[in-house]
């Protein structure tokens, strides 16, 4: 590990490094880390960006749509400008712009069974801001598989969830949820609607919980499922265990390859 | 006393908008027909001849009731019920 920080890193990171459960040592881990985004929405943009202020050496974002006027009320990493540009070269030059330090790449390909593995094989921790459950089951099941944990969250209406996996040392999401609903296939924001600034307070905790992963402060929200209700400003968390039987992390799973 | 329930956003329009609704005590299984005796529709849609339906998940207090005894799990007086469907929405589009 290579404590060497420039003085503008000093004078960047100062508030952070101060802090005793991070201190340089944490710095440095943050610095070394690679984190792996998927999607770059509502979730995504703030993520994003508090993991590139706080200095995460390489970022990845991966989205493959446009962003359109109707996003702005939530995906905080675009602008009016940017309508129309794809979501992940306008939250590269977003996040680019607050921290020129972090590596950070765009990344435009749909995220699918076919590659997936190969898109988060470079990366530590994977941060799950995606819309849909087909992807989210590819993305845990990928990280399972392949050993990475996993930031998991999710918001519709008033309701947010936020999981953190960390495999072998508990659950997955195929654990908490086994089954997606049939009614599923409509991107929920649009069916049932989000605040921006509801959609950044998860969005915020899962940037929360990669920097407590990469720099060992505190206790990761494994094994659990935080559910935060923005309307009552009420976090619970129920218990979240290991499903021996399930398809991917059971102890006779079926799933060994991503997507099948 | 009774359980408390707490229903889930998209099940409201069943409950008259009500997030939170009481049921007798009982196993899971009569939890659900209490409600569905009040809320006529609302046991069909957590469960399916007795089994709660796989996208549905259901917590007594803090633990899933899988993990307990599933459908026959007791209830008493003063537990809470979550019923919580999964979401997916990452506020995209
Ligand atoms: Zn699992």
């Amino acid at each position: 590990m290579n404590m060497e920080f420039t003085p503008d890193q000093l004078q960047r990171y100062h508030r952070q490094m101060i802090l005793r459960e991070l201190g340089a040592a944490g710095q440095q881990k943050i610095s070394d880390a690679k984190v792996f985004i998927a999607g770059a929405g509502g979730l995504g943009s703030p993520a994003g960006y508090y993991l590139a202020a706080a200095g995460i050496g390489t970022l990845a974002i991966a989205d493959n749509d446009l962003v359109e006027l109707s996003n702005l009320q939530r995906q905080i990493a675009h602008n009016t400008e940017r309508i129309g540009m794809l979501k992940s070269d306008s939250a590269q030059s977003t996040f680019k712009a607050l921290n020129p330090e972090v590596n950070i790449i765009s990344i435009t390909q749909r995220i699918i069974a076919e590659n997936v593995a190969e898109l988060i094989r470079d990366f530590d921790i994977v941060v799950d801001c995606t819309d849909n459950f087909a992807v989210r089951y590819l993305l845990n099941d990928a990280c399972v598989l392949m050993n990475k944990p996993l930031v998991s969250g999710a918001v519709a209406g008033f309701k947010g969830h936020l999981t953190t996996i960390i495999p072998g040392q508990g659950h997955c999401f195929r654990c908490i949820f086994e089954e997606m609903p049939p009614d599923a296939e409509e991107p929920s924001c649009r069916q049932a609607g989000v605040l921006g600034a509801f959609a950044g307070v998860i969005g915020a905790m899962q940037a929360m919980e990669v920097l407590k992963l990469v720099t060992g402060a505190g206790e990761p929200l494994k094994n659990t499922l935080l559910i935060y209700d923005g309307l009552k400003s009420e976090f619970r968390r129920v218990n979240a265990p290991r499903n021996k039987d399930c398809p991917v992390c059971g102890d006779d799973p079926y799933i060994t390859i991503p997507g099948c | 006393m009774a359980v408390k329930v707490r229903i889930p956003t998209p099940l409201q329009k069943l409950t008259q908008g009500r997030e939170e609704v009481e049921a007798k005590a009982g196993s899971v299984v009569d939890v659900i027909s209490d409600l569905d005796a009040q809320f006529p529709g609302l046991g069909e849609r957590i469960s399916e001849n007795g089994k709660v339906r796989r996208f549905v998940n259901i917590y007594l207090n803090e633990e899933d009731i899988r993990f307990l005894q599933a459908e026959q799990t007791a209830v008493k007086d003063g537990d809470e019920v979550s019923i919580i469907p999964a979401i997916a929405g990452g506020s995209s589009r």
